[in-house]
């Protein structure tokens, strides 16, 4: 069986990472943005598989296993802090919460 | 053209186009459900790359756990059509997508050369199934996943502190 060459799956990942880059810069909304770092993570996270897989090591696989437990405790931090925002600010956008900004 | 082939070609399809449908929502409801849509499609390709045991946790933790914690917020916030940030057009935003495809325009040939010719190791099989990734979870990586679990009572504490309702 013809099996599928491993370039598919890098330039898969890489479109899907260049389209959350594309979330992060451009979006307003903050839960939006965050989104889109999840997806930027999996798009990664499809490169170590593909890599593990197509190497026969499993240690891409474990640590695919560490960043999605990562991602989970990122994204508890993440939307906490958004949530703090949205009750001081009244807002999620990202433009209106520049207090640390010049 | 095999039916591997094909069936690659329909979900990686569904997955770019539910990453850009995601971002390009004005209403993140369906921001959010775009994107369990794309979480779903990568576990598909896992399971093209052998990957069980990460493509069920793909499912479990990522589209079920993470994306009904981002729904939950997106309801609890529950912003209205006129609380919304509305997408604006600046230079800055086109600059920034301009020099993204950029870099994609740069990378994607050189991956596409680099791993033409790579096919899937013929071991796959045996290391993406539960019995393979516990062996070497609690054998070779048991400290790394010890860790683990002060990195998530690190951010629960986090998550409940900063969800407090006032910083004293």
């Amino acid at each position: 069986m013809k099996m599928i060459p491993l370039s598919y799956y890098i330039v898969l990942s890489t479109l899907l990472f260049t389209v959350g880059v594309v979330g992060v810069l451009t979006l307003r909304n903050a839960i939006v943005i965050f989104m889109s770092i999840e997806l930027m993570l999996n798009s990664v996270n499809l490169t170590l598989i593909a890599f593990s897989a197509y190497s026969g090591d499993p240690a891409g696989q474990i640590l695919v296993f560490f960043v999605i437990a990562v991602a989970a405790a990122e994204s508890a931090v993440g939307l906490a802090i958004i949530i703090a925002i949205f009750r001081n600010r009244l807002t999620v956008n990202v433009d209106e919460v520049n207090i640390l900004k010049w | 053209m095999n039916v591997e082939l094909i069936s690659f070609l329909v979900v990686a399809g569904v997955a770019v186009a539910s990453a850009v449908l995601m971002i390009t929502r004005q209403n993140p409801v369906f921001s959010a459900l775009y994107l369990i849509l794309n979480f779903f499609s990568i576990a598909v390709l896992y399971l093209f790359l052998r990957a069980q045991f990460i493509a069920v946790i793909q499912i479990t933790v990522y589209a079920g756990a993470i994306m009904v914690l981002f729904l939950f917020v997106i309801m609890l916030l529950n912003l209205g059509e006129g609380a919304l940030p509305k997408w604006k057009f600046t230079n800055r935003r086109l600059l920034a997508v301009i020099l993204t495809l950029t870099l994609l325009a740069e990378v994607v040939p050189l991956f596409w050369l680099a791993f033409a010719n790579r096919s899937i190791s013929p071991h796959s099989e045996q290391i993406g199934t539960v019995e393979a990734i516990g062996k070497t979870l609690f054998h070779e990586y048991l400290f790394p996943f010890e860790v683990t679990s002060f990195v998530l009572l690190a951010a629960m504490v986090g998550a409940i502190l900063l969800a407090k309702k006032r910083f004293e």
